[in-house]
């Protein structure tokens, strides 16, 4: 047998050598694996770009079963979830799992961008890492849409009847584009055949993609770190930079850490709260969609509560909408919006301290806003503190500008 | 060889390459986006529908389906259309002056054909939530009755007129519609039409 393996012609130094003379495997792995250096003073805010991975995969998995029994049709969609969630078997658990996911990937996705924010990530040389992340947010967002939609509950109908009218807002082509979107006069079972197409296709493809380009992007530049300096800039005679480390095996290992914590935490949300109250699944979305009525309150889930606080508070449709879709898209910016060389908050002054501190109170009471009622004191709340989010932004290029920093070390600090 | 390249002519190539390739692709998109526009069925669908009246009684409301589309019947007694004039002050489109919002026949106070029976579809002209009706005069001195949408606060008259100072820009839609006989209108028919 031997011989005749030779006589095929197994080449020297065997199976991978030859696979790597067809396909860089070994090169693909070093460059973004075993050879990725990351800074060794990575905190726990690191975590969470991992921890998104993690909640796609866990996406991706759960709704391929999920489609296996849900039936996109207006006729058929409530009845198959309540199917899922009795007669198959586990499908209470698939579900939950989806639902509960979908929250989760904003809470890490949230926290993945704050830990940019405090640290710069997005500044000089990361500008297009951060771009592609907002895209990423940005699909993400429609991906979270067009599932809601999904159930057919009295929450996905009306939810998505406020956010497809909103598109008519935009003067001229509004109505037509409206029309587009739901392929009839009205959300109808058309309607929800083709969200249907675009959550299960069309937006976890362009994910999928956009993450990829992602890492790749950071993978050329080289991760942040909490100093806000280049570890590039200081490396050993080997060429490798001194305050770096693999990213596997070491990083890895810290990383699997998080990620066990994080599912702790993900399963007992499952399993013992998957409604969460009422903020992750909404308790009006359990009942079938009923066109002749709005339910008495309407809010959207969570995650978009803060936008939609934006579009309450201007008492005019056109301003709204704009102001709401600015709200989304300003941050897109921040990489030239924020004129300061220091990237860290570390060696931030007070002001930029102040002023992030303001915009995560403004963001957060935005959101607890955007699921009251759209009437007296929480309408001006909501103006006031509209003005707080874009004021943070829009004032940056002056307070970033005046604000007093302190020296940047050339190497890493480590605290504790 | 190099020499000999005639750089115009890669030039003219290219450019025509590229303008005969886009207008393909776009071509080749036509299909697609038409694909996407409201179907030869659901078209069909948006037939117009007939609703006899004669079973409201007076303060009664009915809803009614028109493409896929609420729409809201009110009978009006006498003492609900004596307080139309009250709000005029209080509305921001009080004559009906956005033709879109309404076909000919009811640019007028009462915003319909008959006075006693208003046809408006029942569609906030925000963002589309279906508005409550609250036709009592409230505690407020300036709510006389009229739409309530729970979604943005948004408010109208009796007469579908949007207020002053709401999310909603313009006045609840009235749809095309007429008596086929003295108790019996065909909505998404005008008079005249077939």
């Amino acid at each position: 047998m031997a011989r005749i393996e030779s006589e095929i012609g197994t080449p020297k130094g065997g199976f991978m050598k030859w696979v790597d003379d067809r396909f860089p495997w070994t090169e693909t792995m070093k460059y973004h694996i075993t050879e990725y250096y990351a800074a060794k003073s990575f905190n726990w805010w690191y975590v969470f770009g991992v921890l998104a991975m993690v909640v796609l995969v866990i996406q991706i998995v759960s709704g391929i079963f999920l489609t296996m029994n849900y039936k996109p049709s207006a006729e058929e969609a409530f009845a198959s979830v309540e199917y899922i969630m009795r007669d198959v078997e586990w499908g209470w658990l698939i579900r939950y799992m989806h639902s509960t996911g979908a929250s989760f990937f904003f809470i890490v996705v949230y926290l993945h961008m704050y830990r940019a924010m405090m640290y710069g990530s997005y500044q000089k040389p990361r500008e297009l890492i951060w771009i592609i992340g907002m895209l990423i947010f940005f699909i993400l967002f429609a991906e979270a849409f067009a599932g809601y939609l999904l159930p057919w509950g009295q929450m996905s109908y009306w939810g998505a009847q406020v956010i497809i009218s909103l598109f008519g807002a935009i003067p001229f082509v509004g109505e037509a584009l409206v029309e587009i979107i739901r392929g009839d006069y009205s959300i109808t079972d058309i309607t929800l055949n083709r969200f249907f197409a675009l959550h299960v296709i069309v937006l976890p493809l362009a994910l999928i993609a956009m993450v990829f380009v992602h890492i790749v992007a950071l993978h050329h530049v080289g991760s942040s770190n909490p100093d806000g300096i280049e570890i590039k800039d200081h490396k050993g005679s080997d060429g490798i930079p001194l305050d770096g480390i693999a990213f596997h095996p070491y990083h890895t290992t810290k990383d699997l850490v998080g990620i066990i914590v994080f599912l702790m935490i993900f399963s007992a949300v499952m399993f013992f709260a998957p409604d969460m109250g009422g903020y992750f699944l909404e308790h009006a979305n359990f009942e079938p969609a009923n066109v002749m009525a709005t339910p008495e309150h309407i809010a959207p889930v969570w995650y978009f509560t803060p936008f939609y606080a934006i579009l309450r508070a201007v008492p005019n449709k056109l301003w709204g909408a704009i102001l709401m879709a600015g709200s989304v898209l300003i941050p897109v910016f921040l990489p030239w919006l924020d004129r300061s060389r220091v990237k860290s908050i570390r060696y931030r002054g007070w002001i930029y301290k102040m002023a992030l501190g303001l915009f995560v109170i403004s963001f957060v009471v935005l959101g607890w806003l955007g699921m009251q009622p759209a009437e007296g004191i929480y309408v001006m709340m909501a103006r006031i503190f509209s003005v707080i989010y874009f004021g943070f932004f829009l004032l940056m290029p002056y307070y970033t500008t005046i604000d007093k920093t302190k020296p940047v070390p050339d190497r890493v600090v480590y605290h504790g | 060889m190099t020499e000999d390249v005639d750089r115009n002519r890669r030039h003219f190539l290219t450019v025509a390459t590229l303008v005969t390739g886009g207008v393909g692709i776009g071509l080749a998109a036509i299909p697609f986006l038409a694909s996407l526009k409201p179907s030869a069925r659901a078209q069909a669908l948006g037939a117009p529908v007939e609703v006899p009246l004669g079973s409201l009684e007076p303060g009664e409301m009915i809803r009614v389906m028109w493409r896929g589309r609420l729409v809201f019947i009110v009978r009006r007694d006498e003492e609900m259309l004596s307080r139309l004039p009250n709000v005029t002050d209080l509305l921001r489109d009080p004559n009906s002056e956005v033709v879109e919002q309404q076909p000919e026949f009811a640019v007028n106070e009462h915003r319909s054909i008959k006075p006693e029976y208003l046809v408006v579809e029942g569609s906030c002209t925000h963002l589309g939530c279906a508005p409550l009706a609250e036709f009592d005069v409230g505690p407020a001195d300036t709510w006389f009755g009229g739409f309530f949408c729970p979604c943005h606060g948004s408010r109208f008259d009796l007469s579908g007129r949007v207020y002053k100072g709401v999310p909603a820009p313009t006045n609840l839609r009235v749809p095309p519609y007429r008596y086929i006989r003295e108790d019996v209108i065909i909505i998404g028919q005008e008079s005249g039409a077939a």
